[in-house]
């Protein structure tokens, strides 16, 4: 009963329901029975994926408070994707090594933005959404310029398991993903750093006076949003088949979506991780759910956009 | 008993009063700011109002200006329906222009009738006037943006202002340490014009900390103490020394009961101080050092320049060299979304993480032994901090810095709407762990704190202004080294 009650008071609480709702409600949509659930379930749980390892690193940037969001996470991706494809085009030798150093540069690329976009934001005093939406020009051209218009294909092995589903049926992104959540959930509610985190995202000034190194937990969020973003990016693009440049353009709005209808407090310092992976299936199944109905774009994001501020509105409406 | 000794001064001057206080008080809430005042103001006068923070005179003022209406008694404007019409203007001690408008734009928020076709023309050769009668060779600008002034520039923009012409003529004009940010050759242009308004009729009240001023200019001076005014008198009936002692006044019964807790310690040679400030603040091993002085006169800033020059921006340490206490929790200390154990270990949690992780079991241990150490009444460290009353949160505030390892603790004024029995409670904490070695910077603006210190140290100005031991730890020293009296004080 206490747990039913606890459960109930959960932030992610609600998150979930809508995102059961909406599976309920597409799934009813769509004519075939069982079969069209599993596919349906897969679909949510492959693109939710992307969105999921997006809102993480998106999550742990908000929870530090008033102002701080990464709006550099679109091109990030791009970048890393490009220049780590790139870099794997250009490589012969075993296919493990050339897979690891893709990764590897993949991985490097974000952390090198999130060092560049905390440089920026606290030796310029730059406001964190100014600079990085500043520097993400910077990062999309750097990735123009250097793939001119190519699209490298991925290594087979790769684009193989990022479309592959090799246990219990479901898409190896989502096992991924499950594996970074559990990694960022202890981040968050067991590391020292994580409660740093979330005491500079209640009250900066009070955690500096309780002895919070502000400025070393700032950068390691950054760069860790950044890196997550660089992870991204290189996995949707050997799931795609290669990058683009417009491939992270929905990642911009759909990380903060996430975290906030996940019932993270966009004010900073409370933010939990099972809320983005409620926030990030949601937001894929809402999608396809108006896409049944046969409704036009714009009615679509018409709806979309309404039905998030009824969650969130819900959600704040409880906490009150 | 102090309010009967009021003086009729209105009755010397033939001409009706300006304002007039019929046992006049406010309360907010449960805490009287001000009880009972009678006072009367008369066109002539200069009335020095002097007090230590807290005394009442900003209340006074406010309903005077007719910021607040009284919650007791009248305020009367003679011959005049309200505060405007009476003439009646105040300059604030925060400073109140808008600095993204030009000084003729501020004189027009304050002016309505500057409106309509060549107002600004009107406003300019107003402010224009009031600068040069107030401040002759001064070189400002009426077109001048205020954010691109000087402080100073900005203090006299706001008191020619208060002198201007304006649709109902200055007749008394409230000046709240208007010489806060004026160097001394500008303080004497504004002091010789305050003697010159009063003298063509109008009345001044001047607020001070400087003695010297408040002598100066002074026709008549009331002294505010805990929200009553206790003495009431032409400026010459007031020595400085007496002046002093009528500010400063504290009831016998508060002298006997501390008076234990300061037994002369032995500290060893003051050589041996484990700590230096630029501002010149020392301590040794085991001291309780006190920062005293007015409200406002740098001893916060000391104090935060210190603690932020031990702690790092990049590093965390496991043995921090100093702990904060914050005395504004909302500000500098409670983390309102956490439970009272995460903000009692938010300090330590290097001493708590194991490769990184926070070993919980631990934490709650901790937790606990200070719940019971310093006595915070709740059933369960687990609740949200914000369920605690003020003085619980304080002391969970206290904790956390206790439990580290720190050598220093910093205190900010950490007493601040605490109730007397935590206060007690927490001296005798401190005054344990000094036994143990470790040091205290304490700026508390209550004497009985300061009392509690082994060494003094009287901000003024932003400087310190005297050093006093043993002793000389009195009220009326450290009042004495407070207000600036343009000599040596004693």
């Amino acid at each position: 009963m206490t747990q039913m009650l606890s459960l109930h008071r959960a932030p992610w609480f609600w998150a979930w329901m809508a995102a059961f709702a909406a599976f309920l409600a597409t799934w009813s949509l769509s004519v075939g029975g069982g079969g069209g659930g599993m596919a349906l379930l897969v679909a949510a749980l492959t693109f939710g994926s992307f969105s999921v390892l997006t809102g993480l690193g998106q999550m742990l940037v908000i929870t530090m408070g008033p102002g701080n969001t990464d709006l550099s996470i679109p091109a990030t991706m791009t970048l890393a994707a490009t220049l780590s494809l790139k870099l794997m085009g250009g490589m012969t030798g075993p296919v493990a090594l050339i897979v690891l150093a893709g990764l590897a540069a993949a991985l490097l690329i974000g952390a090198a933005v999130g060092v560049a976009n905390f440089t920026l934001i606290r030796l310029l005093r730059i406001p964190p959404i100014i600079a990085t939406l500043s520097a993400s020009f910077l990062y999309q051209s750097l990735a123009i310029w250097s793939n001119r218009g190519l699209r490298i294909k991925p290594p087979e092995v790769l684009a193989d398991f990022t479309t592959g589903r090799a246990l219990l049926g479901m898409p190896n992104l989502a096992w991924a993903a499950l594996a970074v959540s559990v990694g960022f959930w202890v981040l968050l509610n067991r590391s020292g750093f994580g409660r740093r985190v979330s005491a500079i995202g209640q009250n900066p000034r009070a955690a500096r006076l309780a002895g919070v190194p502000v400025a070393r937990i700032s950068a390691m969020t950054y760069v860790i949003c950044a890196t997550m973003a660089g992870l991204t990016g290189f996995l949707l693009a050997c799931f795609s088949g290669g990058a683009a440049l417009n491939m992270g353009a929905e990642f911009l709005l759909m990380s903060i979506a996430v975290t906030v209808i996940g019932g993270s407090s966009i004010a900073g310092g409370n933010s939990n991780v099972p809320g983005i992976w409620a926030g990030a299936l949601f937001m894929y199944l809402i999608v396809s759910m108006l896409n049944s109905y046969g409704l036009g774009a714009g009615v679509r994001l018409l709806l979309t956009g309404v039905i998030i501020i009824a969650i969130v509105a819900a959600a704040s409406g409880r906490k009150g | 008993m102090g309010t009967q000794m009021t003086n009729r001064t209105g009755a010397n001057a033939p001409a009706p009063a300006i304002v007039r206080l019929d046992g006049a008080g406010k309360a907010f809430g449960p805490v009287k700011a001000l009880d009972h005042v009678d006072l009367l103001i008369s066109p002539g006068e200069c009335l020095g109002l002097v007090g230590h923070n807290g005394a009442g005179k900003s209340t006074l003022v406010n309903l005077i200006t007719g910021l607040f209406a009284p919650s007791q008694g009248r305020v009367d404007y003679p011959g005049a329906e309200g505060p405007l019409a009476a003439g009646i203007r105040a300059i604030s001690q925060e400073g109140t222009l808008c600095p993204n408008l030009t000084v003729l734009e501020n004189l027009s928020v304050v002016q309505r009738d500057l409106t309509g076709p060549g107002w600004r023309a009107r406003a300019a050769g107003r402010i224009g006037r009031a600068l040069d009668a107030v401040f002759p060779g001064h070189r400002i600008r009426p077109e001048a943006l205020v954010h691109d002034m000087t402080l100073a520039e900005q203090q006299m923009v706001e008191i020619a202002i208060g002198f201007s012409e304006g649709a109902t003529p200055a007749r008394l004009v409230v000046l709240d340490e208007p010489t806060s940010s004026l160097d001394a050759s500008i303080a004497a242009q504004l002091l010789a014009h305050v003697r010159r308004f009063c003298a063509e009729g109008g009345a001044v009240v001047f607020i001070s900390h400087m003695m010297g001023e408040i002598f100066d200019v002074a026709t008549r001076i009331v002294v505010m103490r805990d929200g009553r005014n206790i003495a009431d008198r032409p400026a010459d009936a007031f020595t400085r020394q007496s002046l002093v002692d009528a500010m400063g006044h504290v009831a016998a019964d508060d002298h006997s009961d501390s008076s234990a807790a300061t037994a002369p310690r032995n500290l060893g040679d003051r050589a041996k101080a484990i700590l230096r400030t630029p501002e010149g603040i020392e301590a040794r091993k085991g001291e309780i050092v006190g920062l005293a002085g007015l409200a406002g006169h740098g001893q916060a800033e000391a104090l935060a320049r210190f603690y932020l020059s031990q702690s790092s921006d990049w590093r965390g340490a496991a043995d921090p060299r100093a702990a904060f206490v914050a005395g504004d929790r909302r500000r500098d200390g409670v983390m309102p979304v956490w439970s009272i154990r995460r903000n009692l270990s938010l300090a330590m949690l290097d001493r708590l993480t194991r490769s990184g992780l926070i070993d919980q079991h631990r934490e709650t241990e901790i937790g606990e032994s200070w719940r019971k150490r310093i006595g915070i009444r709740t059933p369960d460290m687990g609740n949200p901090i914000l369920s605690l009353s003020g003085g619980n949160q304080q002391k969970a505030l206290f904790a956390r810095a206790l439990a580290t390892t720190a050598p220093v603790i910093v205190m900010d004024d950490p007493m601040r709407g605490v109730d007397i029995g935590t206060k007690t409670e927490v001296y005798e904490m401190i005054r344990q762990e000094a036994a143990q070695g470790r040091t205290f910077l304490w700026y508390s603006t209550e004497m009985d704190e300061i009392r509690n210190c082994d060494r003094v140290f009287v901000f003024r100005d932003g400087a310190i202004s005297a050093e006093l031991e043993g002793d000389q730890i009195t009220e009326e020293n450290v009042l004495a080294a407070s207000f600036e009296f343009g000599e040596t004080a004693a």
